[in-house]
């Protein structure tokens, strides 16, 4: 081994600057009016939003409430707006913002209280398709005295493997303006699981699952805006999984009306 | 208050809850019942803190492993400290749990000919570790939260705290718990309960954990005159993310990756775990492959003689991944690479990763007996949150996963056998016990000011723990520590909620936390100062007491909750039915020895 020195970036925690941000407030014990409130907190490069609403809750404001957990951009709790976009607060850097930093809950969901939203509707759509694996007749059941698993190769698993990855953090209902219009949209995340799940070698289910992809609130609500992909924090790309839902849906229409 | 009536009642939608659902589920099914189950978790299931969770599980897989080498690097990664009876039955199951949830669609990593992949981890002989890419929790939690919705009979409590078991009589008769998004509470009785509320690595300052981690259950449990098995153990990860504390997994380890210091010096060889292994062909308890215990004491030693860098205003030393090349580091390592680069700015690829070790992993927890059962008659307990015996004085890397779901599933049957056989107890029990945590709540929100501020007294805690009960310990250090902990209990008496709405007080739930919190360290303290030996992650600099010690501490430690007054502690035997206590060796000194 060599035994050079090692030298990586050292990010500053010394160099701390004060940072202005603004969180809209909404107390429904109190009042039912919003209001924006003001904060001015010390930051270095390594500050997350999430550090800054930690920072306010303990040291400045205990009134504050927003979800969190993981703090590593995998739990999906901490999607706030970040000046009208959706983000996930643990993995948003107060280093990329120059100038103002206004803070809100997540768009297209009911306010709860501060930044926290009503989530209800989405796990509604996520279980209303099916999500998980439908094999109403396997070759071999499972049996807990000889387990043996499915074969799937690598690339049948590269097939279905990125929309695997969706956290449920809901920013792509945020960014999506047919969601905004009509909450009864399955909506991106949901037809991205269902989409998983049709794609899985495993799986037999689509069928059962179609019924519910080809309603009018279903992939068809879909006007392809693209804005979800771009706001996803885990690159899932549900855009690409709704678009090929449509395809998927239309042919599904087609042989059922070959079979009349 | 409204109240609600279920057979079994799961506390925890984490892996552990959540299998336990499913297990009870089946299992009221295969006996032709119908019961009705609820499962209450302080966070959507989806958010539990099993989704962070990264390397892998293991079983038995491949046909040179076998029951007998899992059983033996358990045992003497534990440092003999493990229930035998519980590792053997652990063992013999782990291999089917996993694929039963290949079964439910879990996306395994896979070989070319379509078969499950296994991976190295640290003080396990053998690949046998399954995984899915680095994000094994995350996809084992998702694909058990979706199959929970197969089956009606599950009702979820999603963001639902619960504050306390109701016990009548030496059983278990509900739970107490308050809805977040209103603040009223709900009383849930239940014939039987499991609880499954994950472990306690928020007691210190620099961990791995998330936010939730605040080790409820084992309080509420306590409360109740169940003992807290074998809380002095905490494990160390040798490498967390300097800052954060963010985990970047052993895996990394696994498949090839590097330690060295300052240096550039692979310094692990100097600590029994040698001779260096070639680059790139990592070997099983071998070097980087050694246990975490001993890795995170290896960094101790180095930072002490002062070959660590520095990042920020931490020592840390470095993990370098850079041979194994981009392509791989991408395909297996995917998740690694965006975290070291958004909360650290460093490319796995093109820079070794500064990293230290952070606090990971609570050992002991509510104790049960093999069958998951705790001294309160239907009150299980399985995952993290318990002590059933595995683990011992040091878990090993990926025995936890595959443990919430071995275990998780027999504490859910148990509890719906349980179920099938019991009788609801009056209702009016479980108001009295609900009117008196009503009581306290609303002391807590009284609206008169804090003679106390809870932002101090957690800082405070976590403080102690970390100077007192870290990787190596001191008399001194421990009783500081401990007598911090009972006085900061005594001053939370004083605290009250500076808010005092209903509708998600987060501040209320942080409070909350926090008492169970001071109420566990205290455990954890008292079993550490009273454990006058060294063994597994229990390490003492104390002349005389820097090694093993059989003849007096081979045993469990149990710590008893008193009120007011101070926890006390006893000792109980351990299981060494199928293999005597031995040297734990690594690295050529490890060779040709059994474990
Ligand atoms: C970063 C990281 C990586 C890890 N990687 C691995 C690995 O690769 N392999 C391995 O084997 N192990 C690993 N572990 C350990 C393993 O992930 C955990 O031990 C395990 O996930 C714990 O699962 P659990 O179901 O017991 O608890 P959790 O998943 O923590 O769930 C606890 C549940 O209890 C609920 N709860 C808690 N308190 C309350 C309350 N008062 N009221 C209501 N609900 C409550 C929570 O909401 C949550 O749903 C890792 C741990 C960490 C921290
Ligand atoms: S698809 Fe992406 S943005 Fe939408 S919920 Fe999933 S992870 Fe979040
Ligand atoms: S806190 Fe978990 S995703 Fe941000």
């Amino acid at each position: 081994m060599s035994t050079e020195q090692i030298s990586t970036n050292v990010i500053s925690t010394q160099s701390a600057s004060t940072k202005h941000i603004s969180v809209k407030r909404y107390l429904p014990d109190n009042s039912t009016e919003t209001y924006w409130q003001e904060y001015d907190l010390p930051v270095d490069d390594s500050t997350s939003l999430l550090d800054a609403l930690n920072h306010i809750k303990e040291q400045l404001d205990s009134t504050l409430s927003y979800r969190w957990s993981c703090r590593m951009a995998i739990c999906g709790s901490c999607g706030v707006m970040v000046n009208g976009i959706p983000k996930l607060g643990c993995k948003t850097f107060l280093r990329d913002y120059e100038g103002d930093i206004r803070i809100e809950p997540l768009a297209h969901f009911p306010v709860q209280r501060d930044l926290v939203v009503d989530m209800e509707i989405f796990l509604e759509h996520l279980a209303a398709v099916k999500p998980y694996l439908i094999d109403d007749n396997p070759v071999k059941p499972y049996d807990p005295n000889a387990p043996e698993t499915y074969q799937q190769t690598p690339e049948q698993l590269e097939r279905y493997k990125q929309f695997a990855n969706c956290i449920n953090c809901g920013l792509c209902y945020s960014a999506c303006p047919q969601f905004g219009l009509n909450p009864e949209f399955l909506g991106p995340a949901a037809l991205t699981l269902a989409h998983r799940y049709n794609l899985d070698s495993r799986d037999n289910g689509k069928k059962q699952r179609m019924a519910e992809l080809n309603r009018h609130d279903g992939v068809w609500s879909c006007t392809f805006v693209g804005f979800c992909s771009k706001v996803c924090p885990k690159h899932v790309d549900p855009a690409a999984a709704v678009n090929q839902g449509k395809v998927e849906a239309a042919k599904h229409t087609l042989i059922a009306l070959f079979k009349g | 208050m409204q109240q609600r009536d279920f057979d079994i009642v799961i506390v925890g939608g984490g892996g552990a809850g959540l299998r336990a659902a499913i297990g009870a589920a089946e299992q009221a099914k295969a006996q032709g019942a119908s019961q009705h189950i609820a499962l209450l978790s302080k966070v959507y299931p989806m958010r539990s803190h099993t989704v962070a969770a990264e390397g892998g599980a293991a079983a038995v897989t491949s046909a040179e492993d076998s029951h007998q080498a899992h059983f033996d690097d358990t045992v003497s990664g534990g440092d003999w400290l493990v229930e035998q009876g519980v590792a053997d039955y652990f063992v013999h199951h782990a291999y089917q749990e996993l694929v039963q949830m290949e079964r439910w669609g879990c996306p395994w990593s896979r070989k070319d000919d379509g078969q499950v992949q296994v991976r190295r981890f640290g003080g396990m002989k053998t690949a046998r570790t399954w995984f899915a890419a680095d994000k094994t929790g995350f996809h084992m939690l998702h694909t058990l939260f979706q199959t929970s919705l197969k089956y009606p009979e599950i009702e979820r409590f999603d963001e639902y705290f619960v504050l306390d078991l109701a016990v009548h009589e030496g059983a278990v008769i509900g739970v107490i718990a308050l809805q977040i998004a209103t603040g009223e509470l709900t009383l849930l009785r239940a014939k039987a309960v499991v609880l499954a509320t994950g472990g306690a690595g928020r007691l210190f300052r620099f961990n791995t954990n998330a936010g939730i981690v605040t080790g409820d259950g084992m309080a509420m449990a306590y409360r109740h005159g169940v003992a807290l098995r074998d809380m002095e153990f905490v494990q160390y990860h040798p490498t967390g993310l300097p800052g954060s504390g963010i985990l970047i997994t052993e895996a990394c380890r696994g498949e090839g990756g590097i330690l060295l210091n300052k240096d550039g010096y692979r310094y692990l060889q100097d600590y029994g775990l040698g001779p260096e292994t070639p680059l790139g062909k990592p070997e099983n308890k071998y070097m980087e492959l050694g246990p975490r215990d001993k890795l995170s004491q290896a960094f101790w030693q180095e930072q002490q003689a002062g070959r660590t860098g520095k990042f920020g205003d931490s020592d840390v030393v470095y993990l370098d991944l850079r041979h194994l090349g981009e392509k791989y580091i991408l395909e297996r390592l995917p998740f690694i690479c965006e975290l070291a680069k958004s909360y650290i700015n460093v490319d796995p690829v093109k820079e070794p990763v500064p990293i230290r070790p952070a606090v990971h992993y609570t050992m002991g927890g509510i104790e049960t007996n093999p069958q998951c059962e705790t001294s309160i008659a239907g009150l299980y307990a399985a995952g993290e949150c318990a002590s059933v015996g595995l683990h011992g004085a040091n878990r090993l890397g990926s025995n936890s996963l595959t443990e919430l779901l071995v275990f998780g599933r027999l504490a859910g049957e148990q509890a719906s056998q349980r179920a099938a056989q019991t009788e609801w107890a009056d209702e009016r029990l479980l108001e009295a016990q609900g009117d008196r945590q009503q009581a306290k709540l609303l002391r807590l929100c009284d609206g008169t000011s804090s003679e106390e501020n809870w932002v101090e007294l957690k800082h405070a805690m976590v403080q102690a723990m970390e100077s007192g009960c870290g990787i190596y310990r001191t008399e001194e250090g421990m009783r500081h520590s401990l007598d911090t902990m009972r006085q900061l209990r005594a001053r939370f008496n004083k605290v009250r909620v500076n808010d005092t709405s209903k509708i998600f007080n987060t501040e209320l739930l942080e409070c909350l936390e926090l008492e169970c919190g001071l109420d566990i360290a205290e455990a954890s303290c008292l079993g550490a100062l009273e454990r006058r030996e060294s063994r597994g992650a229990h390490q003492r600099l104390d002349e005389g007491m820097q090694k093993r010690d059989d003849v007096n501490y081979l045993k469990h430690s149990q710590v008893f909750y008193q009120g007011d007054a101070h926890a006390e502690l006893r000792w109980q035997d351990v299981d060494v039915r199928f293999s005597a206590p031995a040297e734990r060796a690594y690295g050529d000194a490890g060779k040709g020895e059994k474990a």
